[in-house]
């Protein structure tokens, strides 16, 4: 007796979501920070573009990205743009000492129980989405790359800010 | 080359999936470290390098057993002349 083919269809895609990750992309709908249970305060968010980053304490590049986002923040938080920094850290102390030698201007709160990083499932430490002012992803910077990070998400930002606010 | 014949299109999923289960690749316990788990990893203590002492006593005996100075990646040759 052959195999029914459309058993063996299901039971092939079945494996592939079983495997596969659901990772955050553009289009997508970025989970909401406010339920995510961050420690911190979090920025209001509404109708702002916003850029939100994972990093951890114990990442390089996510310490070489702060003074990137520190200049994005000077240059456009007048203009609209909300930077909200999230920490993977499980130690609250290498958090704290982290923030304090850096000391971003920018909002830094922490997914104590990993559960929003867990949502957004990142790919990679660092990475940041850019969400427009509908909440929604419009682009995702995988790990940071010194100028080149930095240019392209001032060309992001920039096309984001241009766009109108959503009709209500 | 010859298209496959649509019989035997069940037979090599079939195969696929079990070559797939077989490889561990359908294991839903397989321990994945995600790129958010990686605290313990990037500690200093895991890193290979960090005792300059060890790394040099390390060479050491292995340059003296094998006779092959800068072997592992140090200038010179491996003739154990220099």
């Amino acid at each position: 007796m052959s195999p029914n083919p459309r058993f063996l269809l299901a039971a092939a895609c079945a494996l592939l979501a079983a495997t596969a990750r659901a990772e955050v992309k553009p289009g997508d709908s970025f989970p909401s920070l406010t339920s995510a249970a961050l420690r911190g305060s979090l920025p209001a968010t509404a109708g702002q573009v916003v850029l939100v980053d994972f990093w951890a304490s114990w990442c390089g590049p996510c310490k070489s990205s702060f003074p990137a986002y520190a200049r994005l923040e000077a240059d456009y938080g007048r203009r609209g743009l909300v930077i909200v920094a999230v920490s993977v850290d499980e130690d609250p102390a290498a958090y704290a000492a982290f923030v304090k030698r850096l000391h971003p201007p920018f909002a830094t709160v922490r997914d104590e129980s990993q559960r929003l990083v867990n949502q957004v499932s990142v790919p990679t430490m660092p990475t940041c989405y850019l969400l427009g002012r509908d909440g929604r992803v419009r682009f995702v910077h995988v790990g940071f790359h010194g100028e080149d990070t930095e240019r392209e998400l001032r060309r992001q930002i920039d096309t984001l800010l241009s766009e109108n606010h959503p009709s209500p | 080359m010859k298209p496959i014949a649509p019989r035997l299109l069940p037979a090599l999923a079939l195969a696929g999936l079990g070559i797939a289960a077989l490889t561990g690749c359908a294991q839903a316990d397989l321990v994945r470290v995600k790129p958010w788990q990686r605290a313990r990893l990037a500690d200093y203590t895991m890193r290979p390098d960090r005792d300059p002492l060890q790394i040099a006593n390390s060479e050491h005996v292995y340059f003296s057993r094998e006779s092959a100075t800068g072997g592992r990646g140090v200038g010179g040759s491996g003739c154990g002349c220099n």
